[in-house]
């Protein structure tokens, strides 16, 4: 890893790293693939999510889906766990609740690969301080 | 492969569900079926929308229509109009309460949403073991900016000008707290993160060190360099063990990158940040019980002054912030002080997380700005009271805070509302109690974890918390009289006044904000010794109704301590002498002859 030497230096891998992250969320790009976080505070642990993220991680992989799966922190919605969000090229992410073996088996099937969706998604319910 | 033009997406929050919501998407289903749209239009139900009040709620994607107040006959109206015919309805869409005028699209509703995601704004979005990941989202720009833009006393200058005060309760502001310890002159000064999340209830400091660990580092960092201290130290209790792994990869990355150690962003400032380790004790989470226990020593508050600002870790000047203050601070040099100043009440700037919890529908952790109702968060974020009960209390503050009624719950939550209604901010705890919660028990569990966690230095808290104790049992045993609700009362405010610490200062708060705000239910229990709730097992009774009863027999089995008999198809008697007044014959009959007095 280089070290940041500066504040241009910062801002240069800022810039790098936004772009690539663009590049992966924009439909258009031949490369843009599935990318799913799966909310792993404690407790999204304790209600299963790091089953849930080897299920979605093999089951992808078997179906040769591609797919980035991540782990991520609390998403909030401690009532739902465990959460996973799903953002498919060129769409808005979208974030699934109560997310069990067969649930997650359902959300591959219906909205990863045929594009409908399926009960108990969680609306965005909050402001966020981006822009 | 259906390719859908059209979802219509229905709430099925608890709420929603409770006024129709299933019926509207199956009367939806059905519309969409008559038009035969199944191949364009699909209708799915989602989770909660964080907007109960104005439910049951419809939203229409693509183009993010959202309908309120749905009733299941203006479902054939949504389908025929907006679907069919691409005309919004327009009188279910959402009345702007400032213009009165309908908003179509919901994009534009955004700024009605109740949450805003300061302190949160990574968590659930990056993740924490990516260092990228946060650079990618203005992740150290704060710090660089301060290093290379501003003096120590133009950041302290910009913190002090947004308002903030101390989130871990005690709402000190930030900024001077920073200055105190820029101007004590010392070889050695020291930024200490107080992790030490004590209060039942509470994970909002967890959730952050686990969702973003970096915006607590960055912001040790800038403290450090508007205080003149090149050493970190994060105070974090042991039973965290994923933040704590979370943290430590943060801070190693962190290093790796030069983002800590000598010579950061190429300036002559450096800063490095260790662990230490607490052993869970409530008490040091106040400021000199928690240096107390860092320097080995037992944990143990002591006197003020002299604060941590002037003489705090190994007698050095010391910062101590609290884990969600330090998460808002990048944020506040980023964006200005003025955008963080412009969110919140008069006294009270920014937003605030809360952990809600108990009997409510979406438990959850959530930010508001400072200055929404307890309604609001309540009722609007988190759903509702589970099982369609009644609201009682909520209590807020911890072991130190208060129970807040009914009345309450249009009082904007701030610092010095909430201490004027008898409770307290605290850290941010939240918990909801409907109509089966017994107020005096409540208070009694507090007394109990605040007899667990007192240190014992001082006289008031270590016997007088004993006594409260004491006194509580005894009315939840129905032996208590009018007598000792005013010597509960008197001795309550005799800790208050004399102890040592914040601990004992607060311990006896649950007891006197339910004494205020419940005292019939004191009354009830010593007067005609009853628990109004059913909660006090001395002194509820349970029977059976000869009449009701079919001596099906299910009590007679699941009763544990046999203190059931009865003939098969004849009434059944509990024998009270046996009976530990568990409540499981009366949750398990079937025929509601099972009652509690």
């Amino acid at each position: 890893m280089n070290k940041i030497k500066s504040f241009d230096d910062l801002k240069q891998l800022r810039e790098g790293l936004q772009a690539k992250i663009k590049q992966r969320n924009s439909g258009s790009n031949p490369e843009s693939i599935v990318r799913i976080k799966v909310a792993m505070s404690t407790c999204g642990i304790a209600s299963g999510a790091k089953e849930i993220m080897n299920f979605l991680t093999d089951e992808l992989e078997q179906q040769s889906i591609e797919a980035v799966v991540t782990q991520t922190g609390c998403m909030g919605y401690c009532y739902a766990e465990p959460t996973i969000e799903v953002s498919l090229p060129g769409k808005e992410p979208i974030v699934f609740g109560d997310v069990d073996t067969f649930r997650a088996a359902e959300i591959i099937e219906k909205y990863i690969i045929h594009n409908e969706l399926v009960d108990g998604i969680l609306p965005v319910n909050y402001r966020t301080i981006d822009n | 492969m259906a390719d859908y033009r059209m979802h219509l997406l229905v709430c099925g929050g608890t709420g929603c569900k409770s006024s129709e919501s299933e019926q509207i998407r199956d009367n939806l289903l059905a519309e969409v079926e008559r038009y035969g749209l199944n191949d364009e239009v699909q209708v799915v139900m989602t989770g909660c929308f964080g907007f109960c009040g104005k439910g049951p709620i419809v939203k229409v994607l693509p183009d993010n229509t959202f309908y309120v107040l749905v009733k299941p006959e203006d479902a054939a109206t949504i389908v025929e109009e907006h679907v069919v015919m691409g005309r919004k309805v327009n009188d279910l869409l959402y009345l702007d309460p400032e213009s009165d005028e309908p908003i179509s699209d919901s994009k534009q509703m955004d700024f009605h949403k109740k949450q805003v995601r300061i302190a949160l704004r990574n968590c659930g979005v990056i993740n924490p073991e990516n260092i990228d990941e946060y650079i990618a989202r203005d992740g150290y720009a704060a710090l660089a900016t301060c290093l290379s833009e501003k003096s120590p006393q133009q950041v302290i200058n910009e913190i002090k000008l947004s308002g903030q005060r101390g989130r871990g309760g005690g709402g000190f502001p930030t900024g001077l707290k920073w200055e105190i310890t820029s101007k004590s002159q010392a070889d050695q000064k020291y930024v200490v993160c107080n992790a030490d999340e004590g209060d039942p209830g509470a994970f909002m400091d967890r959730s952050i060190l686990e969702g973003d660990p970096h915006s607590v580092i960055e912001a040790m960092a800038i403290c450090g360099y508007c205080t003149g201290s090149t050493k970190g130290l994060v105070y974090i209790r042991a039973e965290y063990p994923l933040a704590i792994q979370r943290l430590k990869t943060a801070i190693h990355q962190a290093r790796e990158y030069g983002l800590l150690g000598d010579v950061i962003f190429g300036t002559t400032f450096s800063f490095d940040i260790t662990l230490r380790y607490g052993a869970g004790a409530f008490v040091c989470g106040e400021e000199t019980a928690l240096i107390h226990s860092m320097e080995g020593l037992r944990g143990e508050p002591t006197f003020k002054p002299p604060f941590p600002s002037e003489s705090g870790y190994l007698g050095k000047p010391t910062t101590v912030n609290n884990v969600e203050t330090l998460a808002s601070i990048p944020v506040i040099i980023n964006k200005g002080a003025a955008f963080f100043n412009s969110i919140g009440t008069e006294k009270s700037k920014g937003t605030k997380v809360f952990a809600l919890a108990g009997k409510i529908n979406n438990v959850g952790l959530i930010e508001v700005p400072m200055g929404t109702t307890l309604r609001e968060v309540i009722f609007d974020i988190g759903g509702g009271i589970k099982g369609g009960k009644k609201f009682k209390s909520v209590q807020t503050g911890g072991p130190s805070g208060g129970c807040l009624t009914n009345s309450f719950l249009d009082t904007p939550i701030d610092y010095d509302n909430l201490i004027a209604a008898g409770s307290m901010m605290g850290s941010g705890g939240m918990i909801v109690m409907d109509e089966d919660d017994c107020m005096v028990s409540i208070a009694k569990f507090y007394l109990e974890f605040t007899l667990d966690e007192s240190c014992g230095k001082c006289t008031p808290c270590r016997i007088g918390n004993k006594r409260l104790y004491e006194i509580l049992d005894k009315i939840t045993k129905g032996l208590g009289t009018e007598e000792d609700l005013t010597r509960l009362r008197s001795l309550c405010n005799v800790i208050k006044d004399t102890s040592l610490c914040g601990l004992g200062q607060t311990s006896p708060n649950p007891i006197l904000s339910t004494l205020d705000n419940f005292y019939d239910e004191y009354l009830a229990h010593v007067r005609d010794h009853k628990c109004p709730a059913g909660q006090c097992k001395s002194l509820v009774k349970y029977s059976i109704d000869n009449e009701k009863c079919t001596g099906c027999t299910l009590c007679f089995r699941n009763c544990p301590v046999g203190a059931i008999t009865g003939e098969k198809r004849s009434p059944h008697f509990i024998d009270n002498a046996i009976c530990i007044k568990c409540g499981v014959c009366y949750d398990k009959c079937k025929f509601d002859a099972v009652s509690v007095s």
